[in-house]
């Protein structure tokens, strides 16, 4: 929704760099895991020793592709890759390589579905380019303050430097910071889709700069400010929705807006200008002498494009289908819930009560406990099963939330029906066994049993209650309650 | 092609490299004689030539993603002018933007 | 014991293989002529004496107990200090990496040792290849053998200028513009560079990626062909590696040049060229006709250019290639407040003014406004030239030409004047840029411009696009009718082994 005042426009594109999750870094073979002790990831290449050459990881290319294609983007039937020359400690060559004139991808978009006024709506969002590069070493800055401001020194870790990025530049289609946010959310479930990326923006391995400029309707684009700093899906939004309103209170002002880098505080809310772009940078961009050109043929566009799976947008339109409310469709996708969905209703289990589970009990808990649907040990295999506990009766569904905890907990080890048996969770429905139970209750609690019988229908809960303590609240209700009725009238014969 | 000083001093800069200014001034002329000979390639007519960077014309040269054993953290820090806990140290750093992939 | 310094390889070889004396014997005899002589030729800028020892005790240990070794097993060789090896620096000539032991071993050195072929020492040169004198060197200038008050040519000039004066039979260079042919030209041996990606580039300390061949100096074209032979093939470590096999430059070496087609460049003769250098360039040419060739005039119409394309893109790469060297990851450090005047308070110290010269220009060619003027066109030049060599190849074997204007020059002598040292690269420059491969073998003595005694004239032979081959084959056969005596002599020459 348009956050700015009447007359206003808001005009945002989105720089998206997305880590590739394989397992050696771009141009050599060190691994691109996160987190090492700093500079044991690395080598001649990633470095930048002198003699050291890059030679470009095919799986990269080939990610690169997919997600190109997942865009609907254009493929460049060729391409090279070009030096992007700055000096900066942690780019180890003092070049980035990176592409230039011609993109492995052009001419993608990305649509993103969004609540308008209680309506979902589709916007589309232009993709001008996905071009590959390379990441670059990380600063800790020490000092004072541990930021750059105010650092006595910093030291450098290499062990990022040359693990595949793919940088993903949209048009400057985005009007609002809700549509900012979906389009970061969808490609994000895009990327994971594919399993190209994990793309966690806590880790950075999904980072997102977004290009704000504002304009009175109809009037050409405004200049624009680049915002970094941008470290979760809200912050984007806030950013985007701060520094429109910054722009606009500036020109409304007299002012004019001044095209530079700004920095997002989260805490304070605001962006602050990171450094003014008096003369645009000369990154002196030329062909990596270094690297040969990438070709890639009609043949192999069709061999990847084989490889897509189903899409988000794809998937949530199936669940919608298969009876699930939009939100909930939207809930699953986000989740990565899907696989386990589609191997718990193949199992067996009802799709509605599958998709209630997961969005309810199994999304709750495992954002309690911090936990990916992945590393959950929870398989649809196991849900179908808790299903169908419930089902025969054999669980509460209160019951089937214990199980659900223990399973977790020790991450899918074992299935539910052992978890219930060890814990001695299973409900008790047969008559048989609890015939002596509902008799000693009875038999013990006159009072009740007359005010049953006078009519007091809430009489009952009493009596149910003390045979649910008795079996340690394992009976069945359901058969409880059949066996007090049957009891009662019993006494009723007798007297 | 001429450069002056003051271009010179632009290059200078772009090439990170702390020329007094005696040397900007030698350079001036310098460069302007290596350009202004260098310049004759403009004669050929050329627009409708593909440029050549890499005489042999491969295509494709990729490798399996594939890890190999990385280098001992100490041989790549032996040779470093400043190493500190296992880093590499670098003074004060004045331009904030430019750290990062963008 | 005829001397072992000053023999060829293959000799040396042979004397091993028969027992004669041993790879032990061949390497101290080198050491000590390193040692007693160099102090004064300046050939090497460190000579890695316990390991090149260690390797020929190594290699007589398994002569002796029968392993079946290389061609080249046990012979000596001097590397140009632009190649990594572990264990010893790398200087690059230059300040920048003074005391810089690289941590890995370059793909040129791997290939030697598993031809055990003995490593003596790093070589001198200009700073990071970028010249042709060894002027450009931050240590010491190397002196030609021939005349200790002239230049051995560069880059590669302490390879060249061991290998004349007998320190090392063997010698690797490396050839950006003409960094091999020139100085072999200079100092009366022969140099190779091959066709672009026949050598791995892995561990060769960039000047300009897209030229850049590491090759092979020697005192004979056959010990040229063994030394190209063990050096090339692919590797996956270089993407512009060529992934088909090298030309076999052995199998066919004495064939002769009856029925070959040997075309003479028009635009790289005549005006420019000492009369000197002419005169045994024509020499040359009735010399190879005489052996069966047939001499034809070529026109390589863009090789004119060729220069000043050359003198855009190789410091374009250069400029970028050289980023690298910033005070952070490796060698010097100039300290200063902040990050930022410091990596440009090293890069100005640690660089020569030829290196910061060539930094600048290709900055200048590659920068916003300038890049299609100067780096992109020079590149659609370089695609010009390449057609050209392709098109006189369709009928030509092999195309010759002097390998540079003139004989070595004085030390000093162009040392103020950059372009003038530039022109010196006019002839090798075309067979770089198109990546053809290019000899440079000796055409006899001429003398120099101003008097003086007689010094080398190099006779290049250029040929098709991995056709290596054919230049090693006619250069045998020159060779071989040619005699010329490679031992140094004159009033002012300085001659080891003979
Ligand atoms: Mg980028
Ligand atoms: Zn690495």
């Amino acid at each position: 929704m348009n956050p700015l005042p009447e007359g206003w426009e808001l005009v945002v594109g989105l720089e998206v760099h997305v880590e590739l999750s394989t397992a050696s870094k771009m141009w050599c073979g060190c691994s691109t895991e996160f987190g090492g002790e700093p500079n044991t990831n690395v080598c001649p290449v990633c470095t930048g020793q002198p003699g050291a050459l890059p030679v470009a990881n095919a799986r990269a290319v080939h990610d690169a592709i997919l997600l190109g294609l997942a865009l609907d983007g254009t493929i460049a039937p060729r391409c090279r890759f070009h030096r992007k020359n700055y000096f900066y400690p942690d780019l180890a060559k003092n070049y980035q390589i990176s592409q230039y004139d011609v993109p492995l991808v052009s001419d993608g978009h990305l649509d993103v579905e969004l609540e308008v006024d209680g309506r979902r709506e589709v916007r589309r969002v232009g993709i001008e380019r996905l071009h590959m590069e390379e990441d670059t070493g990380k600063s800790v800055h020490l000092g004072a303050t541990g930021r750059l401001h105010g650092a006595d020194r910093s030291l450098i870790d290499y062990n990022r430097s040359g693990v595949p990025l793919l940088e993903i530049v949209s048009r400057p289609d985005v009007r609002d910071p809700e549509t900012a946010q979906a389009y970061l959310r969808e490609l994000q479930g895009i990327v994971r889709s594919l399993e190209v990326s994990d793309a966690r923006m806590e880790e950075g391995s999904i980072r997102c700069d977004a290009n704000v400029s504002v304009r009175r309707h109809g009037e050409p684009l405004g200049t624009r400010c680049e915002i970094k700093n941008l470290n979760s899906v809200r912050s984007l939004g806030r950013a985007i929705r701060a520094e429109a309103e910054r722009q606009v209170a500036l020109i409304e002002a007299g002012g004019e807006v001044v095209m530079e880098t700004r920095h997002w505080d989260e805490e304070a809310g605001v962006t602050r200008t990171l450094r003014r772009k008096e003369t645009v940078t000369d990154y002196r961009y030329f062909p990596d002498p270094d690297l040969v050109e990438l070709v890639t043929t009609p043949e192999r566009i069709a061999e990847v494009r084989a490889e897509l799976p189903e899409l988000p947008s794809a998937t949530r339109a199936r669940l919608v289908a298969a009876g699930a409310a939009p939100d909930q469709a939207n809930a699953l996708v986000t989740g990565g819930l899907v696989e386990v969905l589609d191997a718990a209703v193949a199992d067996g289990a009802p799709t509605a009560s599958a998709v209630n589970w997961l969005v309810g009990d199994v999304t709750g808990r495992l954002s309690a406990l911090g936990l990916e649907i992945g590393a959950s040990g929870l398989t649809g295999a196991h849900l179908a099963a808790l299903i169908g506990l419930v089902e025969a009766g054999t669980l509460s569904t209160a019951m089937a939330r214990q199980v659900l905890d223990v399973l977790l907990e020790e991450r899918g080890t074992r299935g539910p029906s052992d978890i219930a048996r060890e814990r001695g969770l299973e409900q008790v429905s047969d008559a048989g066994a609890l015939e002596g139970v509902v008799a000693a209750v009875v038999a013990d609690d006159p009072a009740s049993v007359a005010a049953v019988r006078a009519g007091n229908e809430r009489a009952i809960g009493a009596l149910m209650g003390k045979v649910m303590r008795e079996t340690g609240g394992r009976a069945d209700p359901r058969v409880v309650n059949e066996l007090l009725r049957a009891a009662i009238a019993a006494t009723e014969d007798d007297a | 092609m001429s450069l002056d000083e003051a271009e010179v001093r632009h290059v200078a800069r772009l090439a990170r490299l702390a020329l007094p200014d005696e040397e900007i001034a030698a350079l001036a002329p310098q460069l302007s004689a290596i350009l202004a000979y260098a310049e004759q390639v403009r004669e050929v007519a050329a627009d409708e030539v593909e440029p050549t960077t890499h005489p042999l014309g491969l295509t494709d040269v990729l490798r399996a993603d594939v890890r190999t054993p990385s280098t001992e953290r100490d041989a790549i820090l032996a040779g470093a002018p400043d190493p500190e806990e296992g880093r590499f140290a670098v003074p004060r750093i004045v331009d904030d933007e430019t750290g990062g992939a963008s | 014991m005829s001397a072992l310094v000053g023999a060829t390889a293959v000799e040396l070889a042979g004397r091993m293989a028969r027992g004669e004396t041993s790879a032990r014997e061949v390497v101290d005899a080198h050491l000590d002529a390193i040692e007693a002589h160099d102090a004064t030729l300046g050939a090497f800028l460190a000579v890695t004496g316990e390991s090149a020892r260690a390797h020929a005790d190594d290699v007589d240990r398994r002569r002796r107990g029968g392993e079946a070794l290389g061609p080249l097993a046990g012979v000596p060789l001097a590397l140009k200090d632009v190649l990594t090896m572990r264990g010893a620096p790398t200087t690059c000539g230059s300040r920048m990496l003074e005391g810089w032991v690289p941590p890995y071993d370059s793909t040129v050195v791997e290939r030697l040792r598993a031809a055990d072929v003995v490593i003596l020492g790093k070589t001198n040169m200009d700073e990071f290849a970028m010249g042709s004198s060894t002027e450009n060197s931050a240590f010491h200038p190397t002196r030609n053998p021939w005349d200790l008050e002239r230049v051995p040519g560069g880059s590669s000039g302490g390879s060249a200028a061991a290998v004349a004066a007998g320190l090392a039979p063997l010698a690797i260079g490396t050839d950006t513009g003409g960094s091999i042919r020139q100085p072999a030209a200079f100092c009366g041996i022969v140099g190779g560079k091959p066709t672009y990606g026949t050598v791995s580039r892995h561990g060769l300390v960039a000047f300009a990626s897209s030229l850049d061949q590491a090759g092979p100096l020697a005192g004979t074209v056959e010990d040229t062909a063994l030394l190209h032979a063990v050096i090339a093939g692919h590797d996956p470590r270089d993407s512009t590696s060529n992934p088909d096999d090298p030309a076999d430059v052995v199998e066919r070496l004495t064939d002769g040049v009856s029925g070959l087609t040997v075309g003479v460049v028009r635009e790289l003769s005549g005006e420019g060229y000492e009369p000197g250098v002419a005169a045994a360039f024509a020499g040359a040419l009735e010399r190879l006709e005489r052996l069966g060739a047939r001499i034809e005039e070529v026109s390589l119409p863009h090789a004119p250019y060729g220069l000043p394309a050359y003198y855009l893109v190789a410091p374009s790469e250069a400029s970028s290639n050289l980023a690298r060297f910033d005070g952070v990851r490796y060698g010097l450090r100039v300290d200063a407040p902040t990050a930022e005047e410091m990596n440009a308070a090293t890069r100005a110290a640690g660089f020569g003014p030829e290196v910061r010269r060539r930094i600048m220009i290709g900055t200048h060619a590659l920068s916003s406004g300038y890049y299609d003027a100067y780096y992109l066109q020079a590149s659609r030049v370089r695609t010009l030239i390449a057609r050209d060599f392709a098109a006189a190849f369709e009928r030509i074997d092999v195309l010759v030409s002097p390998t540079a204007p003139t004989v070595a020059f004085p030390l000093g002598d162009k040392a103020s004047d950059p372009l003038a040292m530039y022109l010196n690269d006019v002839a090798t420059v075309p067979a770089s840029l198109a990546g053809v491969p290019a000899l440079s073998v000796p055409a006899g003595l001429a003398e120099p411009v101003g008097g003086g005694d007689p010094l080398p004239v190099g006779l290049q032979l250029m040929a098709a696009l991995g056709r290596d081959d054919l230049a090693y084959r006619v250069a045998w056969a020159f060779e071989q009718d040619l005699a010329f005596d490679r031992h140094p002599r004159g009033a002012r020459a300085m001659a080891v082994g003979s």
